[in-house]
């Protein structure tokens, strides 16, 4: 197959970034084009509702990889482009400015955006968090004693919570939900979390909707309605902030898929090699939804810097040919103050659980099938106290394996020697 | 003059796992191998400055506990995304069942 096209990944962030590292790793010789509408180098996100907000020096960019691996690499990284039309006849790419990238094959690597309030009149208080240069909006507009509200009891909610709390903020949390981490995470770990952020100092508001928006003194005045839990905000009463960050989750970025006719459902449709209905057409990522084998086939849309991590990886291997299967079980983690929350696999199923406890306030909680297949584990403790059972778990569910509840819930047995099963 | 610094007993680590050992405000992870040898590399790892001694050993590999990133620790060597740099390994001696370092 003559391949003197080239290579275009549009989307130049931990997904596209390692794609277009794998096509060079994987002995790809032709042209690689890393499209990317920031002006930045490829950079890791995860930071971004952690370090970049809560340290003490003002953050630098963590680079996927630096300028000179890229150039050594061969990439041509076009920064600050966007791209507005896929030429699938034509196998071209068409950027804003009206030049035209031809590609052999297409890497879609866009990305989410984050979902916004529904709100009209929002005022100047109100940021979003997706991008470095939002974490540095958010950054300098931290400062002791101010009064943040967060929107959005998720993962960069709390995560951004705790980083202003070590500002020195003064911190609200509103969640429409009954209660914080609905999605994917197992309540009584939401509970350990909950009660780490009130110990910290956090008030959460939990089944609370907002219900209007304005603006008084400068101060956003979030009118909340409905609450059961209170904290020093009356029921249905007014919630004040200088600032109001909106983590309510991420949108895929499905635009330019859709101009170009490929099929999209919950982000771009792929089948499990990651292929769009275009067979020169991938896609990997936040943006995509694809079947998991381990679960059914069912599809899932995964937003995870592993998942973009690994999707890049293989979607490169397949726009060479390999036709590998994505079969890697979920995982992601949570860091806040002290803490660290690890899930491997879909934690929202299962008919038994089991609690392994690790010492230290540490546990485990198995979620497991009908038939004693391994779902699920998710972890929380001080550090990484749970990481390398995690990781083993991880094996037995990559695995399917059976393993014995007794032994998952006894510490002194060693999760490495049921692998060995 | 390289002073070999006691770390641990050598029955304190497991076949195919790690401990965490400081000194001198330095940390260190110490191994041993599946066929019972030891070896011992700077703690952190070389991407997100997290300590190693929480990860999983399997084999001749250690792996980070937050993003994966792997070494082969008898080398140091980094074995692909997300980590690039390789880790610095020390010497290592058993002797009279204490595992020493030579940390210089």
């Amino acid at each position: 197959m003559a391949m003197s096209r080239g290579m275009v990944v549009i989307g130049a962030g931990e997904c596209g970034a390692r794609a277009a590292l794998a096509l060079r790793e994987n002995g790809y010789d032709g042209p690689i084009t890393l499209i990317g509408e920031e002006p930045h180098l490829p950079y890791e996100r995860p930071p971004l509702s952690k370090e970049a907000i809560a340290g003490a020096e003002a953050p630098e960019i963590k680079a996927v990889a630096a300028g000179e691996r890229l150039a050594e690499s061969r990439i041509d990284h076009l920064s600050g482009k966007t791209v507005v039309a896929i030429d699938r006849p034509a196998r071209t790419v068409t950027l804003a400015g009206g030049e035209t990238v031809p590609y052999d094959k297409l890497l879609l690597a866009t990305g989410a955006v984050p979902r916004r309030l529904p709100l009209t009149g929002s005022g100047e208080q109100m940021a979003y968090l997706r991008t470095f240069d939002d974490a540095l909006a958010i950054r300098t507009r931290l400062a002791p004693g101010i009064r943040v509200a967060i929107v959005g009891g998720g993962f960069i909610g709390l995560e951004l919570a705790a980083s202003a709390r070590k500002r020195g903020a003064a911190v609200t949390v509103i969640e429409a939900q009954p209660r914080i981490l609905m999605r994917g995470v197992p309540k009584e770990i939401a509970s350990v979390v909950h009660a780490e952020h009130e110990r910290q100092g956090v008030h959460i508001l939990s089944g609370v909707q907002i219900v209007g928006w304005g603006e008084r003194n400068g101060r956003a005045q979030i009118i909340v309605d409905g609450g059961t839990t209170v904290g020093d905000i009356a029921r249905g009463g007014t919630v004040e902030a200088d600032l109001v960050v909106v983590g309510i989750g991420a949108a895929p970025v499905t635009a330019l898929a859709e101009s170009a006719g490929l099929t999209v459902d919950n982000g771009i449709a792929v089948d499990s090699r990651l292929r769009t209905s275009d067979e020169n057409i991938f896609a990997a990522g936040d943006c995509c939804s694809f079947p998991m084998t381990l679960y059914g086939g069912r599809r899932v849309r995964l937003e995870a810097w592993r998942n973009a991590q690994e999707q890049g990886a293989l979607a490169a291997r397949n726009m060479l040919g390999a036709e590998l299967e994505h079969t890697a079980v979920p995982w992601f983690w949570s860091d806040q103050y002290d803490f660290s929350l690890q899930i491997a696999g879909l934690a929202d199923g299962g008919s038994s659980v089991v609690r392994r406890d690790l010492g230290a306030g540490a546990f485990i909680l198995f979620h497991i099938a009908a038939d004693g297949r391994l779902l699920s584990a998710s972890g929380i403790g001080p550090g990484n106290a749970v990481a390398r059972d995690i990781r083993l778990a991880e094996m037995l569910i990559a695995r399917q394996a059976r393993p014995d509840p007794s032994e998952l819930a006894s510490s002194d047995v060693k999760l490495k020697t049921l692998l060995a099963a | 003059v390289t002073d070999w610094i006691e770390a641990c007993g050598a029955d304190d680590i497991d076949e195919e796992d790690v401990i965490r050992f400081d000194h001198d405000g330095r940390s260190f992870a110490v191994y041993r191998s599946p066929d019972d040898e030891y070896f011992a590399t700077d703690g952190l790892c070389t991407h997100e400055k997290v300590h190693l001694a929480d990860g999983l050993v399997m084999g001749d590999i250690i792996e980070c506990p937050k993003h994966n990133g792997r070494f082969n620790y008898k080398t140091g060597a980094a074995k692909g995304a997300p980590v690039c740099v390789n880790l610095r390994t020390y010497p290592v001696k058993v002797e009279a069942g204490k595992v020493f370092l030579q940390i210089a």
